[in-house]
């Protein structure tokens, strides 16, 4: 059994932030990581795989970008490699190979049980990211058994997948991504869409986020949106990173030869049957669109950026397919769920999870005294899952737990269970 | 159509009632769990009635202090039919459209949008050589179905249309008509 004062259960770019912040404070701490310096980058991500924010929006405590390309969109082997030069120039004290096995509270503190030893600590943060494990719905319990199917975790190129039409289900960023890339394969392609959020790459000739920055919408709090249940099931936006900043829009995937239906409902027997409400995800997501980008131009107008820049030029209304409602499985011969991620916590108490099984938190402050979680979407700000946004709160995370271990310290905690 | 004579942001929509119970409902997701239902009794040729009052929801029986409604379905003469009320499939666009609609009043009344009129007009397609039995190729239900929407309402166009987009997003008939839905039928 090894004793430290805190104990942070991952070492992606939330842990690394936080050991950061920790190490900044001379606070004793270790990092338990279940593969090795962002294991997830290395391992769970396809090859293609660019992130959606350029380089420049790399602001981890004490860790900005500095390559020579702040425009570009480092792929996942870039961010891994940046990740463990990170971790090694904030010296972050990683066990690597360690899954953790339960956390369970003591008297005075922690005791965190791995397939590698215990730990015992004051505080526990759990940075195990939000992009582990798969949602795959029930429906795919119907699907024939020769048709294969993977999520975006598992799927690597399309030479990895056998002949025969793939179907997608879900258009955010991972679905869009990976149907563009079959289709630009030469694959035969049906992606199923739902709610999603839709974007150009480049508005006035600069990136979408960049306007998302300049607006101060990636910062916004959780004070600042009505419903934060709904900004935290907010789809990723339907981008990919690329050097010629394309557009992966409905539209630009239809003309690259992708089938689209709407969302997938159900399945029976060999035939997939899609929802008839496509046309209202699609209205809904080209509103959504046309407020960020008047409100793009409200912003240039009052700042008088407006004459440095190109006239706004709105994306087109999303053309609707003709309307389709089932697809033959006996030409599909895979399935890609591309429809989002649970949370899993199987080492920790229930009574820390809510119905879904998520954690329950206050922006980041868990519900036992001690025990905190960083990286999750909107846990504190709109960009708290950006490598842009989750040392803002890693910053304030540690504060609050500094306080707690002087408070605790000067009397001593008395533990719930 | 629903007119109200002074409007207000409310809509006749009882806005802090339903935002209550939205809240009661998510710390307890049992009392969410709902069944409606009703009886229907044929009366002759294609004529049927059907009573609705009680249904289950919010943990515990429930019974209308109204008594209850009833609703007729019939075929028009055309069909050589008494036309004692609306057909089936019409009342599906009823029930469709007044969905939609009281969302429409909902949700503008949450966003504190007053309406002066709201106008639907709704519109199935269906081909008749399928419920006919003339060919199987053909579907029973509907093969389209149109709704076009009229409201006049203190707000931009833009907003109209959200308002319309978010009603669809949160309606059970629209979900109903859209997706498919399991029904077994038996007979005692």
């Amino acid at each position: 059994m090894t004793s430290t004062t805190v104990t942070i259960i991952g070492a992606g770019q939330a842990g690394l932030s936080m050991s950061r912040c920790l190490s900044e404070r001379s606070i004793d701490h270790v990092l338990l990581e279940r593969g090795e310096v962002a294991n997830s980058w290395k391992t769970e991500r396809w090859d293609s795989l660019c992130l959606l924010t350029p380089n420049w929006m790399t602001r981890l405590p004490d860790g900005q970008y500095a390559g020579d390309d702040p425009n570009g969109y480092m792929t996942a082997t870039e961010v891994a490699n940046f990740l463990e030069t990170y971790g090694a120039h904030v010296e972050a004290p990683v066990i690597a190979n360690t899954v953790v096995e339960s956390v369970r509270p003591t008297d005075d503190g922690f005791r965190t049980v791995t397939n590698n030893g215990e730990w015992v600590s004051k505080a526990v943060v759990v940075a195990t990211g939000a992009c582990s494990t798969p949602r795959i719905p029930e429906i795919a319990g119907l699907v024939p058994g020769n048709v294969r199917q993977l999520a975006p975790i598992h799927y690597r190129n399309p030479d990895q997948l056998d002949s025969g039409r793939v179907l997608v289900v879900g258009a955010s960023a991972s679905g869009a991504q990976i149907a563009d890339e079959l289709a630009r394969s030469g694959r035969a392609v049906t992606l199923a869409v739902g709610d999603h959020v839709r974007l150009p790459r480049t508005y006035r000739g600069m990136d979408i986020h960049w306007w998302m920055d300049s607006l101060g919408l990636l910062d916004e709090r959780i004070a600042d949106v009505e419903d934060i249940s709904r900004a935290r099931r907010l789809p990723s936006l339907q981008l990919v990173g690329s050097p010629e900043g394309r557009d992966i829009g409905l539209n630009e995937l239809a003309r690259n030869g992708v089938d689209i239906t709407g969302r997938l409902v159900g399945v029976s027997g060999s035939t997939a049957q899609f929802s008839g409400s496509f046309a209202n995800s699609c209205a809904s997501a080209d509103l959504k669109q046309g407020r960020l980008l008047e409100a793009i131009d409200e912003f240039a107008l009052a700042t008088g950026l407006e004459s440095e820049l190109p006239d706004p030029t709105r994306p087109s209304t999303t053309e609707l397919p003709a309307a389709r409602l089932t697809l033959s499985l006996d030409e599909v011969s895979t399935v890609v769920w591309a429809t989002g991620f649970v949370p899993n916590y199987p080492w920790l108490d229930t009574n820390l999870l809510d119905r879904k099984g998520a954690i329950r938190h206050d922006g980041g402050v868990m519900a036992h005294p001690g025990m905190y979680v960083l990286g999750l979407p909107f846990l504190r700000r709109r960009k708290s899952t950006f490598l842009d946004g989750v040392g803002f709160d890693a910053k304030e995370l540690a504060t609050h737990l500094n306080d707690y271990l002087a408070n605790s310290v000067a009397s001593p905690m008395r533990t719930g269970g | 159509m629903a007119i109200t004579e002074s409007p207000t942001t409310n809509n006749g929509v009882n806005i802090e009632a339903l935002l209550g119970a939205r809240q009661a409902l998510t710390d307890a997701p049992p009392a969410a769990a709902f069944t409606w239902r009703g009886t229907n009794t044929w009366v002759s040729g294609t004529h049927s009635q059907t009573e609705v009052n009680g249904f289950f929801g919010l943990g515990e029986e429930q019974v209308r202090q109204s008594g209850g409604h009833t609703v007729s379905t019939d075929h028009p003469e055309h069909f050589a039919a008494g036309d004692e009320g609306s057909t089936p499939v019409e009342l599906v666009l009823s029930a469709l459209a007044g969905c939609v609609t009281a969302g429409v009043a909902t949700v503008a009344a949450n966003r504190g949008i007053a309406l002066q009129s709201v106008t639907a007009t709704i519109e199935g397609d269906m081909d008749l050589q399928g419920i006919m039995g003339i060919d199987s190729d053909v579907r029973n239900g509907f093969n389209n179905v149109r709704i076009n929407y009229e409201i006049v309402a203190d707000a931009t166009a833009e907003e109209i249309q959200a308002l319309v987009a978010q009603s669809q997003k949160r309606s059970a008939v629209f979900d109903i008509v859209t997706n498919p839905t399991t029904v077994n039928v038996t007979v005692s």
